[in-house]
Formats: structure tokens, C-alpha cells, sequence
């Protein structure tokens, strides 16, 4: 185990630091000066310039910035001086992983439940139902079901509130609109799997021991199929950070997608940076997380053989 | 009843020409596919609806007395109407033309960055898996790291240093997207490698390049096949991402993406502008999406023969 979570952890290790020297050397490869507005004078424009450390060879650029990583440090924001981009994150980030947990536990706790109500129901009417559901979901991009819900519950309907992120019935619509493209898609391998799952022998087994269906099931069989569901989790926490981009965009919520966005539209470069580092660094971890969570749910991932 | 006695037959004796002759054709591997595909209804509605869209994308812009992006002052944020099939955006340019001109640009983008994908992760994958060794070694580590690497993020910088376009997003999608490719080509290849059939060709000395072409690639055609239908909707989807975003297609040339991007700010007041490029969008999706469902039951070894 110990060998497994060192592997894992060293492979982390690596792929945050290609990530890092990637995305540094991306946006220094972006056309345009950062300060070309004409209101600058010429030396106001290298202040700046000297200030944000532009001036130096760019490998030093480099070096000093991941020194600065190391210390958690993301720089400077250009577009809101004075702030910090860890100031910013800090802000933000609470927002976007609150919208982010309840959408991941809506979709992963709700894409089982239909999976397994699909595969209980094999070929009639209500497998038919879950299937359909499973497959219209994967075919509306998260930005576009953020928009209908909020035209028909929150503008035709009135039902819910339309935007920004006060209280709990705000977060209704964007937590829905977020996780159905993850449930749909959770739904669909836990269906297949636990197909899989119903012909093996150990269900056999269990059945010819006389147990229960109901105890079959829930001891053996969901046990069993979760095990695919768990390998994309990594993916679908990646999938809902994304889809908050647009989702935050849509109904304005002040998160760290919005942000993101805007620092994109605006090409505030050191923004960029510095979001897309802890993007990436965020997700390596939840990564790293859920495979170590998978070694322990199945110990033959961890002898070795992949 | 009557007496059967020896007079009343006639040896006819074995024709040994026709005996080995087999009564029904044989079906290839794709007929049988295609012939699977049919039946499954779902997947066969996905591909007329996939076929009609990209006639339409061809032929409706040229068919049509307006211009993608002609504007008509009087007929701003129109709805559809006799005049205007599809109603009109802000700026009076009328949608029918401009969900078809964005049709072209999306599902080309969708089919030429899934097709690159495909090609780029396949070689890579397939020397990979066919060689092995030191290069296998190095490709898998490199791969490994590339794929822990959320891919949009890439995708997003990428976008940034190249400017807005459709070649770039072709580019943009083609950097990280072929990694899942190389790792499932490898990972079959490596298998088929060890088979009886391959080892049999090697004995007889016919040469790597060969065996590839006429052994491997055959074993593993019909997957990346299914692979490149389930691969489209997923390009399609992050080109809308990105044109929604601001990144994608620069105005005034329409995307799918665009169109939604353009018509979600009229939500409240012409939610036609935002449901009919959805409508489309979700439609296509859909189809490619059961289309892919549809090949891989089709393509499926395991599934032949079985009704």
C-alpha cells in the first residue's frame, strides 16, 4: 500500500510540475504586451514592466516564479492592482467550491441511484426511462441547460431566483444545471457496470445461497459495480469545474469561474497564470485523492498490475 | 403404406465441387456491422438526422436569399415568420442561414479534430504497443503526465497564444485530445500482439509494416471507428465551450457556440434567439450520441452473430 500511495503521489508530483512549466511558458507565449494602453508613458510602461518582472531573461522569469510557488505564492493581478491573486482566489474559491460539492454530490448521489434502479429494471418501461434521461443528459452542454432552467423556472415559471448567489434557493438552478451532465454520464457506467456485475459468479453464488434479491443486491452486487464509477470520479470533479466557467457566467455568481473568464477577456495575464496553476494543481489533487481511494476500495489495484 | 424397395432410389453419388460451396454469401466484418447498425433504431434515426444536418449545413446557406451576415435593421430580434423561418438575432441577421453557416463550422471542427485526434493517437499508440521497450517506456510516462493534466485548461492557453479561428481551435483540441486514443490503441495492441494470428504472420516472415496494415490495424478498426463517433459530440461541446467563453470564432463568422453566446444575452426578452441554436446543438448531440451508442454494439465481436 505504502508503494502504491508513494507512486502515486511521485506521479502527481511530476505532472503538477510539467503543468506549472507548461501553463508559465503558454502565457508568455501569448501575442501582446500586457501594458500597451496609451495612456501609459514610456516609462510609467517600463516601471511597470520592472515591477511585475518582465524585464529579465525569461528563464529567471521562470525560476523566480516557481520560487514563489513553492512559498504558495501566485503573483500580482495586473487588471485589480494592489491585489494578490491568492487574495482573489480566496474570495472566490469559497463560492465556487460551494456550488461545486453540491453539484458533485447531486450528480454522483443521484446518477447511482437511476444506474442502479436501470440495471434492476433490465429491458422494461423504467430501464427504458433512466437510459433516456442518462443519454438526452450527456447531449446538453452544461451552458445551454443553465440557460433553460433559468428561462422557464426563473423567468417563466417564477419559481426560482434568476441570478447571484444569496441563500439557498439560489443555488438551486446553478447546482441543477452544473450536475446534470455529470449525473447522466454516472448513471450510464453504473448501469453497464452492474450489468457486468449480474452475471458474475460470486452473484451466483450469493443467489444460490438462498439470499435475499434486496441483499443481493446492496451487499454484493452495488459493492462490486461502484468500482468504474470511482475511476471516473477524478474526471468528474474536472467536468464540473469547467462546467462552473459558464454556469457562474450565467447566473452570476461572484466564483472563481467568473473570474476566469473575465481575466481570459481581458488578458490579465498574471490572472491567468495564477488561476490556471491552482486549476491544475486542484485537480491533480482530487486526482491523487481518488486514486488512493481506489487502491484501498480494491486491492488489486494496488499489488501492482495495471 | 406403400413398400419401400431398393428400385425406387437412385444414387446420385457426391458432387464434390459443391460440397465445400457455402449456400449462403458471407457476410464481411463491416457488412454485418452496417447490418446490425440498421437494426438498431435509435442509432439508425442518429444517422439520418446526422446526414439530413450536414446536407442542410451544405445546402441551405446557398439556397437562401439572405447572407449569414446581412443585416436587416427592420427586422431586429425578429421572430420566425414566413420572411424569416427561424426569426432574426440583434442585429436583424437572419438564424435560419446563421444556424446552418454555424452547423458547417462546428461539425467540421467536430469531425476534423476527432478524425486528427484519432490518426495522431493511433500511430503514437500503436508503435507504443507494437514495439515496446525503451520508446514504449518513455511515450507512457510522458502520456501519464499529459493526461493528469486537465485537458480544457491546455485547451483554454492554447486558444490564447494562437488567436481566434477555426484553425486554431482545431489545433487547440488536436494538443492534449489524441492522449485517451494513444492509450486505448496501445493498451489493444498490446494484446493483439501476442495473438496466435499475428504470431503465425511473423513466422512467416512477412515483415512488421505488413503485419500492421493487414493484421493489427483490421482488429482494431471498428473500435476507433466508435471511438471517433463518441470523440465528435465531445469536440462539438468544447468548441461551443470555448466560443462561449469568447475564445473560439471571431464574429462575424457563427458557430454553434456563437449563436448560443450571442442569444442567451436576449434571454428574457427573445428566448427564440437561445432556444432554436439549442434546439439544434442538443439535436445533434444527441444523434452522435446514439449513433456512437449504435457502432459500438455494431462493431462488437462479441455481439456478432447474436439477434
Amino acid at each position: 500500500m505504502l508503494k502504491y500511495v508513494t507512486k502515486r503521489v511521485v506521479a502527481a508530483i511530476l505532472t503538477v510540475f510539467a503543468l506549472v512549466t507548461i501553463v508559465f511558458f503558454l502565457v508568455r507565449l501569448m501575442p501582446g504586451e500586457p501594458f500597451t494602453s496609451a495612456k501609459l508613458t514610456k516609462e510609467v510602461a517600463e516601471n511597470m514592466n520592472s515591477y511585475y518582472g518582465f524585464d529579465k531573461p525569461i528563464l529567471e522569469q521562470y525560476f523566480t516564479y516557481m520560487g514563489n510557488l513553492l512559498h504558495g505564492n501566485f503573483g500580482y493581478s495586473m487588471k485589480y492592482t494592489n491585489k494578490t491573486v491568492n487574495y482573489i482566489i480566496g474570495q472566490t474559491f469559497p463560492f465556487s467550491a460551494d456550488l461545486g460539492i453540491r453539484a458533485l454530490c447531486l450528480a454522483v448521489s443521484l446518477g447511482l441511484v437511476l444506474g442502479i434502479i436501470a440495471a434492476r429494471n433490465r429491458g422494461k418501461k423504467l430501464d427504458f426511462a433512466c437510459v433516456l434521461i442518462a443519454i438526452v443528459g450527456t447531449s446538453i452542454p452544461d451552458f445551454i441547460m443553465g440557460a433553460l432552467l433559468q428561462y422557464f423556472f426563473g423567468i417563466k415559471w417564477g419559481l426560482l431566483p434568476v441570478a447571484k448567489y444569496l441563500g439557498i434557493e439560489y443555488t438551486i438552478l446553478p447546482a441543477c444545471a452544473l450536475a446534470f451532465y455529470t449525473l447522466a454520464s454516472v448513471s450510464r457506467i453504473m448501469r453497464s457496470s452492474m450489468l457486468e456485475v449480474t452475471s458474475q459468479d460470486y452473484i451466483k453464488t450469493a443467489r444460490s445461497k438462498g439470499l435475499s434479491e434486496l441483499r443481493i443486491t446492496c451487499k454484493h452486487q452495488i459493492r462490486n459495480a461502484i468500482m468504474p464509477v470511482m475511476t471516473v470520479l477524478g474526471p468528474t470533479v474536472a467536468s464540473v469545474l469547467t462546467g462552473t466557467f459558464v454556469i457562474e457566467a450565467i447566473f452570476a455568481i461572484p466564483g472563481m469561474g467568473k473570474y476566469y473568464v473575465e481575466s481570459v477577456n481581458n488578458n490579465d495575464y498574471a490572472m491567468i497564470l495564477g488561476m490556471t496553476v491552482f486549476y491544475g494543481c486542484f485537480l491533480v489533487l482530487c486526482n491523487l485523492i481518488v486514486d488512493i481511494l481506489y487502491g484501498v476500495a480494491d486491492p488489486r489495484v494496488r499489488i501492482g498490475k495495471r | 403404406m406403400a413398400e419401400l424397395n431398393k428400385d425406387m432410389f437412385v444414387i446420385k453419388g457426391k458432387n464434390t465441387m459443391k460440397m465445400e460451396s457455402i449456400s449462403r454469401p458471407s457476410l464481411s466484418f463491416w457488412q454485418d456491422a452496417w447490418r446490425r447498425l440498421r437494426k438498431n433504431r435509435a442509432a439508425f434515426v442518429g444517422l439520418c438526422i446526422i446526414v439530413l444536418y450536414a446536407l442542410l449545413a451544405v445546402f441551405a446557406p446557398m439556397f437562401s436569399k439572405y447572407g449569414f451576415s446581412d443585416m436587416d435593421t427592420a427586422a431586429m430580434h425578429a421572430g420566425p415568420s414566413a420572411a424569416h423561418w427561424l426569426g432574426c438575432d440583434a442585429t436583424g441577421r437572419d438564424q435560419w442561414v446563421r444556424i446552418w453557416m454555424g452547423a458547417r463550422t462546428s461539425l467540421a471542427i467536430g469531425l476534423f479534430s476527432a478524425f486528427i485526434n484519432m490518426c495522431v493517437g493511433a500511430v503514437i499508440g500503436g508503435l507504443c504497443g507494437y514495439y515496446g521497450g525503451k520508446l514504449d517506456m518513455i511515450m507512457m510516462r510522458v502520456v501519464d503526465i499529459l493526461y493528469g493534466i486537465p485537458s480544457l485548461i491546455i485547451t483554454i492557453l492554447v486558444m490564447l497564444v494562437l488567436g481566434k479561428g477555426v484553425a486554431p481551435l482545431i489545433i487547440a483540441l488536436c494538443v492534449v485530445g489524441w492522449i485517451g486514443t494513444c492509450r486505448f490503441v496501445r493498451g489493444e495492441v498490446y494484446r493483439l500482439k501476442e495473438q496466435d494470428f499475428v504470431m503465425a504472420a511473423k513466422v512467416l516472415g512477412i515483415p512488421d509494416f505488413i503485419i500492421i496494415i493487414r493484421h493489427i490495424i483490421p482488429n482494431i478498426l471498428g473500435m476507433l471507428v466508435t471511438n471517433l463517433c463518441m470523440a465528435i459530440p465531445g469536440a462539438i461541446f468544447q468548441e461551443a465551450f470555448l466560443s462561449y467563453i469568447g475564445l473560439g470564432i471571431a464574429p462575424p463568422n457563427c458557430s454553434w457556440g456563437v449563436l448560443a453566446k450571442e442569444g442567451i444575452q436576449y434571454l428574457r426578452i427573445h428566448p427564440h434567439e437561445i432556444i432554436i441554436p439549442a434546439f439544434f446543438i442538443c439535436t445533434t448531440m444527441l444523434a452522435l450520441n446514439l449513433l456512437g451508442d449504435g457502432m459500438r454494439d455494431a462493431v462488437d465481436p462479441k455481439l456478432r452473430g447474436t439477434e
